[in-house]
């Protein structure tokens, strides 16, 4: 730990804290789209030092929030299978499906293994070639990549017994419906930092150009987050709308190029439902015909069944900025991070889990 | 409705371990001295106090950089003794071995508990070996149980935090756990992190020598500094105010902590403690503390008021506030 920088942080912070409030001449909403983010604002305490001009406000911006139960019951109908053993990613265990969780199953005796690389789960189909492998995969643009190498490394492998259990999302159609459907009342933007890693600057555009929105693509320590919220503020002050990265030192204007090409080879956009925010046309990702035959949808005949949200959550206007968690009824009564009842609660990134977490700031 | 069952998240020491050792196991064990939840029993004897504490050990895999299952027994039982001030006087190991574990192990393990013990100057004084089948047990348990003496004088327990107190950390937090991570494999990670697993009732010694006015002493294992901050704050109805500054954390610790989404102050330790000591001791403690091997990293990270009663609060870096309250389940590792 270097005791000089961790001073400088605080002098920097302090300092952009002053123009922000300089600039912050009337009430303004700015919403975070990604979870990380949501994170990392809390964590940071920067709620507690900001000025009350600025509220931040969370969108549906946690790939594990936004995944409906019917896709959880999926996951669970395919992990209750003997042959089977799901791979998944660790937040995804405690969602509640309709009426199980994954974690639920795996105390029951599924083979449910938790994986942080999807590569992993090729390795697994290779260690157990008696054993079918299906890997239940979330996410945004950022892990897609890396979710199309891995088809494509099990294709190269002629991993037989490797399927893949599609429920990526992509942000920007999300962006477009919440704007769209015109409920939630946005004066700007902090876009993903990760996410715009992989897409750059130029699917965003429509959010300044048709809805005059201005978004600042913004990076996860407390300092980035300081100097998106300020260049939002600057855009408002001068009248202008437009979408600027704050994040430079990872993303570029055009994003990665490479990394698209390789979703565009595995994966097409296809009609996605999400969790509080419904049917989204184009807003998901689904394999292409040249690999149906990993597709465990298709393979295991498991076609996609619509479970309603639990009684009385509001995870939908939570999700769509709507409402805040400690509106909802359930949260912190019926609903908490031991015994989630929506999804928002249960991720470490969803909103509600992190107002339980950090939001009784004193 | 599903029958309800144990899930992992009830060992994961969390909300859910305290509600289940409350509804379940209290009511069938209950007596006044187990009652106090502390990580020693403390009973009164004659002029002297005895502790008593047990502990079973579960680790996987047995054996890790910096550490194995044998030295973690003996270490995790020591420092339950000497975080209620004790000095432990002998212990006792019982073993449930899997089927198919190889001798060799057994023994490395034995010698690695031989080691530990000599470390800690206690000599383990009565134990059990069973064998269970094939699939029943992860190659190997040990359940330990220790005893010691409490020197007079000496008071230490997590209701005794008064406003005013300094509390002190005793090195680095988070290695053990990710040792251990990193060792499961699970996650493609290597490094060069070492478990801090250690018997640290000589280190306790050296500072009840500095200083016998110490208020409360913990080790934070699972559910790591955040979860031991709020039990005492909650059981000595104070608050903590921490300096996030302030805390030692190695750099690698961080960096696997950020990439998996996982918060250093949750994460276990097996040879850390944490001291809450009055204002006026608190500089004859540290350097205490800090001349023994144990505690060379030892730093003050933040103290005890009279407003915020049952509650953590960090400052953060940008000069912020936010909670820290218990471990909710298990950590999972994020996504993006």
């Amino acid at each position: 730990m270097n005791p000089h920088k961790r001073h400088d942080e605080e002098k920097l912070a302090s300092r952009l804290l002053q123009e922000i409030k300089g600039l912050a001449d009337h009430p303004l909403r700015l919403m975070e789209v990604c979870g990380t983010h949501t994170i990392a604002i809390f964590r940071s305490g920067i709620r507690s030092v900001l000025t009350d001009a600025v509220d931040l406000i969370s969108g549906p911006g946690c790939p594990v929030c936004v995944t409906p139960a019917g896709e959880i019951d999926r996951a669970i109908a395919l992990s209750r299978r003997q042959e089977v053993i799901l791979a998944t990613f660790g937040d995804l265990m405690r969602v509640p499906g309709s009426s199980s969780s994954l974690q639920q199953e795996r105390a029951e005796g599924s083979a449910i293994r938790v994986i942080l690389s999807p590569l992993d789960a090729v390795q697994i189909a290779q260690e157990n070639p008696d054993r079918t492998v299906v890997f239940f995969a979330v996410g945004f643009e950022t892990t897609s990549p890396a979710i199309a190498a891995t088809v494509k490394e099990a294709q190269r492998q002629g991993c037989a017994n490797f399927y893949l259990l599609s429920c990526q999302r992509l942000v920007p159609p999300a962006l477009r419906a919440l704007l769209s459907a015109g409920k939630v009342n946005i004066d700007g933007f902090i876009l993903p930092g990760h996410v715009s890693v992989i897409i750059g600057k130029a699917p965003y555009l429509f959010v300044a150009d048709e809805f005059g929105i201005p978004g600042v693509i913004t990076g996860f320590e407390p300092l980035d987050i300081l100097e998106g919220i300020y260049m939002l503020l600057r855009q408002k002050k001068e009248g202008r709308a437009g979408i600027e990265i704050q994040y430079s030192r990872a993303v570029k204007e055009e994003g990665n190029q490479l990394a698209r090409e390789i979703m565009g080879e595995v994966f097409v956009p296809a009609d996605a439902c999400w969790r509080g925010l419904g049917w989204i046309s184009q807003s998901g990702l689904i394999l292409r015909e040249e690999f149906a035959a990993m597709d465990a949808a298709r393979a295991f005949d498991l076609p996609y069944v619509e479970a309603s949200d639990p009684q009385g959550c509001l995870c939908s206007e939570v999700l769509q900025g709507l409402r805040r968690p400690p509106d909802c009824p359930l949260f912190g009564t019926r609903c908490t991070p031991v015994e989630p009842v929506g999804a928002c609660m249960v991720s470490s990134e969803g909103n509600c889990a992190a107002y339980y977490k950090y939001g009784g700031i004193p | 409705m599903k029958d309800r069952r144990i899930t992992l998240s009830h060992g994961a020491g969390g909300k859910l371990s305290h509600d289940l050792v409350q509804e379940l196991f209290l009511p069938f064990f209950a007596n006044d001295l187990l009652r106090c939840l502390d990580d020693s029993a403390v009973i009164p004897a004659q002029s002297n106090r005895i502790a008593f504490t047990t502990d079973a050990y579960v680790v996987k895999p047995l054996f890790f950089p910096g550490g194995d299952i044998g030295r973690i027994a003996i270490c995790g039982t020591v420092n339950d003794l000497a975080m209620a001030g004790a000095r432990p006087v002998g212990l006792s190991a019982s073993f449930i071995l899997e089927e198919g574990l190889l001798m060799q192990d057994l023994e490395r393990v034995l010698a690695s508990m031989k080691e530990a013990a000599q470390e800690a100057n206690v000599m383990v004084v009565a134990g059990d070996t069973k064998v269970v089948e094939h699939g029943a047990a992860q190659g190997l348990f040990i359940t330990t149980a220790g005893i010691g003496i409490i020197p007079e004088g000496v008071d230490v327990g997590s209701a005794r935090a008064r406003p005013g107190d300094k509390i002190i950390v005793s090195g680095p937090l988070g290695d053990h756990e990710i040792a251990v991570l990193m060792a499961r494999g699970e996650f493609s990670l290597h490094g060069g992190i070492e478990s801090d697993c250690a018997p640290l009732n000589g280190l306790v010694e050296v500072m009840l020598e500095a200083s016998q006015a110490i208020h409360s002493l913990r080790d934070p294992t699972r559910g790591g500094l955040a979860t031991v901050l709020w039990e005492i704050a909650n059981a000595s109805r104070v608050g903590v105010l921490i300096d996030e500054r302030q805390i030692p954390i190695r750099n690698e610790v961080r960096a696997v902590c950020d990439l998996l989404g996982f918060d250093p102050y949750y994460l276990a330790n097996e040879g850390r403690l944490i001291a809450f000591v009055p204002e006026g001791e608190a500089k004859e403690v540290l350097q205490a503390m800090q001349a023994h091997p144990l505690g060379r990293q030892a730093a003050i990270i933040g103290r005890v008021v009279a407003e915020h009663s049952g509650k953590v609060l960090l400052k953060t870096p940008i000069g912020g506030h936010r909670l820290l309250d218990p471990l909710s389940g298990e950590q999972f590792p994020r996504i993006c």
